[in-house]
């Protein structure tokens, strides 16, 4: 499995935060790839376990998904929805601008 | 009259059933026990208005001959269950504020069966963590360290994430409190402070209005100072929810009526793959401790295989930060929490969320996000998945031997503050036993087994069958009651 592995290194770091999100100071970002290099090295044990004919197991709990009716069951309170944001405006989330 | 602090579960509801002393009287105590407790950083949110409140109801309740099974029990609430009009934080600075408009299942379930919240607990900052260092609320400190925990050279870690609950139940300042158990974050503080600690199987509480970790292992469950107080909470914490996709609809059995102290003829497993290197020789003497116990009681010890356990931490780190790093996509500025401008909305983003998570979430979003890229999904992720069966596909096998599984909980006791922090595997082993029943989704316990020579509590861990709270709850209570009575923590002295 090693093969698809590369190295992560500060410019791989980078773009694995802006992925995320989650601004990392460049002055982190070193260290950064050391410590996820660390774990990544660690997990790459899983490579030894024969996994042949294994299905992934995605669910732990040996049941289908239920279904419900496809009706509106719940709302009705913008008040409520809005509640804890930050910048709220007439019942909507406010953002900066996205659109020139 | 007794302290009333110093009360089981199960005693404290006996007392308010023959008017031995009120609800309110009860709670006033543990609010003062709160109060000065304030040194061990175990609270972050104080909510004695409404455990006055509730206790008074509880009271008129009591009165009129309707009281619940939890009728006047004050409780800690660990803060990653949403509870209505009261600030639930994660622990985290990007919830700054937070008021959910909404109780979680839990809460509910607890509230509707008489419970009173005296607030809400400390953690690990989104539960990522094992020793409750992560918190942006700061160390919650264990009632091990000493008579002033505060003073001690060696402040000891109370365990995680659920540090808040663990110390609370096992300083006598909450006479049980909600964890939830995401890899071991019940059972590795309730061996760290002395106190029974159970994770249902997964599916058995309901995972609605609690903040999520890592979803397909989240459990919640009791932390309590007695197997039957653990018992009694399950009860009320337990049953279908149609609010949660993964809730289990089956029927809830009575769990207190499970301890019979009957374990005659029951196998249990001894997993020989759990002798793990470099284990204190002190480790294994309470393990074999246990193996007595269960065989004087009449069981039966079978040793068994659970081969692919040397992976199962290394699984779990891949699953929970994927699982991680998709659950908190969802703090982004907009909807709730903390907000940091900038130019424009990717900027707002990345601003808030660098300042928003500490380093260790940091680390497991970004690692969940690499094993998703494209190109490293299979490679790691997938292959994660496929372990994982391996994993749970050995318990399934181990059952065809045996009834129930006894192990130690953690592999030392507890350590102390700023020992295992430079790197964050030797950290991550901490959870090296319990970590194989999250993947499989089973219930496990910790019971205290007495203490090391370091003068600590250790706890031993019971894993069962899906669904087979009964047996553990069960066993557990042999076990209990073989360990005899528990010195209280030097805080308490």
């Amino acid at each position: 499995m090693s093969q698809d592995k590369a190295t992560l290194d500060a410019k791989t770091v980078a773009k694995i935060a802006h992925l995320a999100r989650i601004k990392v100071p460049e002055e982190e970002q070193a260290h950064l790839a050391e410590e996820l290099n660390k774990l990544l090295g660690w997990v790459e044990q899983l490579g030894e376990v024969d996994t042949d004919g294994v299905a992934p197991m995605t669910s732990v709990a040996a049941q289908t998904l239920r279904r419900r009716p496809d009706q509106v069951t719940d709302g009705g309170y913008p008040d409520a929805v809005v509640l804890n944001a930050p910048d709220a405006a007439e019942h909507f989330f406010s953002v900066p601008k996205v659109v020139e | 009259m007794t302290n009333l602090t110093h009360l089981s579960m199960s005693e404290a509801l006996d007392g308010l059933k023959k008017r031995e002393f009120t609800a309110v009287e009860l709670t006033e105590e543990y609010v003062k026990a709160v109060e000065a407790a304030r040194p061990l950083n175990a609270f972050i949110t104080e909510t004695p208005e409404i455990a006055l409140e509730q206790a008074k109801a509880s009271d008129a309740r009591y009165a009129a001959g309707n009281n619940g099974p939890m009728d006047g029990m004050p409780l800690g609430i660990k803060d990653l269950f949403c509870t209505k009009g009261v600030l639930t934080t994660a622990a985290s600075h990007i919830l700054d504020g937070f008021k959910p408009a909404y109780e979680s299942t839990i809460t509910a379930n607890l509230f509707r069966d008489g419970a009173v919240m005296l607030g809400k607990l400390n953690l690990d900052e989104f539960a990522m963590g094992s020793a409750n260092i992560t918190s942006y609320y700061g160390p919650v400190l264990n009632p091990w360290s000493g008579k002033d925990p505060a003073a001690e050279a060696r402040k000891l870690v109370p365990g995680g994430s659920s540090g808040g609950s663990a110390a609370s139940v096992s300083g006598r300042f909450a006479i049980a409190a909600t964890g939830t158990d995401t890899g071991g974050s019940i059972r590795q503080p309730a061996s760290f402070t002395g106190i029974v600690g159970l994770k249902p199987t997964y599916g058995r509480c309901s995972r609605w209005g609690t903040v999520a970790f890592a979803s397909s292992l989240d459990q919640a469950g009791p932390m309590t100072r007695t197997v039957r107080d653990a018992a009694i909470m399950l009860q009320s914490m337990a049953g279908f929810d149609a609010k949660d996709s993964t809730s289990v609809n089956m029927p809830v059995p009575n769990f207190e009526a499970a301890l019979t102290g009957d374990i005659r003829g029951l196998r249990v497993g001894i997993p020989k793959e759990y002798r793990v290197e470099g284990m204190p020789a002190e480790i294994e003497r309470v393990w074999q401790q246990g193996i007595e116990w269960l065989k004087a009681a009449g069981a039966v010890p079978v040793e068994i295989s659970l081969p692919h356990t040397k992976y199962a931490l290394a699984t779990y780190y891949v699953v929970a930060p994927a699982e991680c790093s998709s659950n908190l996509a969802r703090y982004d500025g907009v909807r709730f929490g903390l907000r940091v401008e900038g130019k424009d909305l990717q900027e707002m983003y990345e601003n808030t969320r660098g300042e928003g998570f500490g380093k260790e979430v940091r680390r497991r979003i970004m690692i969940g996000t690499y094993v998703l890229s494209a190109g490293y999904y299979d490679a790691y992720y997938l292959k994660a998945q496929k372990v994982r069966a391996r994993i749970a596909e050995d318990f399934t096998k181990a059952y065809e031997q045996c009834d129930i599984i006894l192990t130690p909980t953690a592999p030392s006791t507890a350590f102390a503050i700023g020992e295992k922090q430079d790197d964050p595997i030797a950290m991550y082993l901490n959870d090296v036993f319990t970590v194989p029943a999250s993947l499989a989704g089973l219930p496990g316990i910790s019971v205290p087994a007495g203490l090391a020579s370091d003068g600590l509590p250790l706890g031993l861990q019971l894993i069962g069958r899906p669904f087979d709270e009964e047996t553990v709850l069960r066993v557990a209570g042999v076990m209990e009651q073989a360990a005899g009575s528990q010195p209280l923590p030097p805080f308490c002295r």
